[in-house]
């Protein structure tokens, strides 16, 4: 094997990088919007958001990420334009797939961590004489964060690696890099494996951070 | 000043409450005893609406709680509740867990409501714990927080549900110290109680529960040394 070329596409491999870490910043913060609503809404009293949450839920989890992308990509038909030397075009409908999904996983770890709050404190705080609302934003809330934080952070892990599918739509990011930096050397397999190792670099960098924040977030108890 | 009208609840096929009507006067001490299972908490859980009554009526000051058209959560300002778990709110501090409901329900400026606190907490000898976080605490210093807590709101009525079954054995007087210096001061109290020590010294009336209907009420000695329902004779040989 051979690993000359690293140097010379070097701008590839790095371009692919911040893309592949923008998109999933972007994800996992639509995620978390989208999430949160889809979570307050399986919670509430209501049948019908509870109904159309569930819904929502099930489907994205139910289907392929493959599909979900392809099929946003395809069913909206963005005139090309570039912007920062992006082309928007794909790249917008890219990270909305991406967001679609990732709020469906996202909306079942808010979920879970806001019912991992014990009853009493909802309790405690409506006999107090706040309403529902102020009780979820003063007491319930604050606590469920430090039961959602961790779980999400997998999940950031989890949208970085998945956020390779997008390559499909032609969106350059880190798989992408390799495809193209494949095609031009004739070389199938070295690129690869740098794209792999700056992969792993990325998610195993990320959970040892995440590792040491929840340690720090536990002895702040 | 509450008047509970005909209660009926139940959860599901299981009935709880079948048919509780009494008034609790301003300044009472009103201590609830019964067995396990005999409804007593849920009643007193009703009276606040943290349960919703099947049917029947909670006419707290004159208004109807039980009136969907009434704000409930404005009543509740008025009734501070005593959990048997505590219920502080473990992420914020001492002073925060008291402060929150004056400055955010009845817009006192923050440095009042501090103040205030600090008042209180002086009360029960806690003053240094203001900036602790609850799980620095001990179960009975929790629980006197918590009576501070909903004191903190000028409640008109105290609601206690159990306040000293979840304290290791040691804990329950300084508990029940701080509860009787309030009935002292004339507050007006619903108690549920497995203390019979408490319901004799303090309560100005005693109801016994029991299958979810109020068997016998009187004052303290009557209950205690002459009761004339079975069920109460047999309770209390078991607990005395």
């Amino acid at each position: 094997m051979e690993f000359g070329f690293v140097k010379d596409y070097s701008q590839y491999f790095i371009n692919g990088t911040i893309s592949t870490v923008v998109i999933a910043v972007l994800t996992v913060l639509l995620g978390v919007i989208i999430g949160t609503l889809l979570a307050l809404m399986k919670i509430s009293k209501g049948r019908i958001p509870r109904i159309i949450a569930s819904a929502y839920i099930e489907f994205i989890r139910g289907t392929p990420l493959l599909v979900q992308i392809s099929l946003v990509y395809y069913s909206v038909s963005f005139p090309k334009f570039v912007f920062l030397g992006i082309e928007m075009n794909r790249f917008i409908p890219g990270v909305i797939a991406m967001a679609i999904n990732s709020g469906a996983y996202v909306a079942e770890i808010i979920r879970a961590g806001i019912q991992a709050v014990d009853k009493g404190q909802m309790e405690a705080s409506r006999s107090l004489g706040f309403n529902g609302l102020q009780s979820m934003r003063y007491i319930v809330l604050p606590q469920a964060v430090r039961n959602i934080l961790p779980a999400l952070g997998n999940e950031f892990v989890v949208v970085i690696k998945e956020s390779s599918v997008l390559s499909v739509i032609g969106i350059v990011e880190l798989m992408r890099s390799a495809d193209i930096i494949k095609a031009a050397i004739y070389k199938p397999f070295e690129p690869l494996i740098v794209v792999a190792v700056i992969y792993f670099v990325l998610t195993f960098t990320l959970t040892r951070v995440l590792g040491f924040a929840e340690r720090r977030m536990k002895t702040g108890d | 000043m509450i008047d509970v009208i005909d209660l009926y609840k139940s959860f599901g096929a299981l009935q709880v409450l079948r048919g509780i009507d009494i008034t609790v006067q301003k300044g009472e001490v009103v201590v609830i005893i019964g067995p396990s299972g005999s409804g007593k908490s849920t009643f007193l859980r009703c009276l606040n609406l943290l349960e919703g009554p099947s049917s029947g009526k909670i006419i707290f000051e004159g208004i109807d709680i039980t009136d969907k058209n009434n704000n409930i959560n404005k009543q509740r300002q008025k009734m501070g509740m005593v959990f048997q778990n505590f219920n502080l709110f473990p992420h914020l501090s001492v002073l925060a867990n008291i402060t929150l409901g004056p400055i955010k329900l009845k817009n006192i400026p923050k440095k009042k409501a501090e103040e205030d606190a600090r008042l209180l907490l002086k009360r029960i000898g806690l003053e240094d714990k203001a900036n602790n976080y609850p799980s620095q605490l001990s179960g009975g210093q929790k629980q006197r927080i918590a009576i501070v807590r909903a004191l903190a709101m000028s409640p008109d009525v105290m609601l206690f549900d159990e306040p000293t079954s979840a304290l290791d054995p040691e804990m329950v007087g300084e508990v029940l110290e701080v509860m009787k210096e309030l009935a002292a001061d004339g507050m007006t109290m619903v108690v549920v109680t497995h203390e019979m020590g408490f319901a004799k010294e303090v309560a100005s009336r005693v109801l016994f529960m029991d299958e979810g209907t109020i068997k016998e009420e009187g004052s303290p000695d009557e209950i205690f040394s002459h009761p004339k329902n079975d069920r109460t004779k047999e309770f209390l040989s078991k607990v005395l």
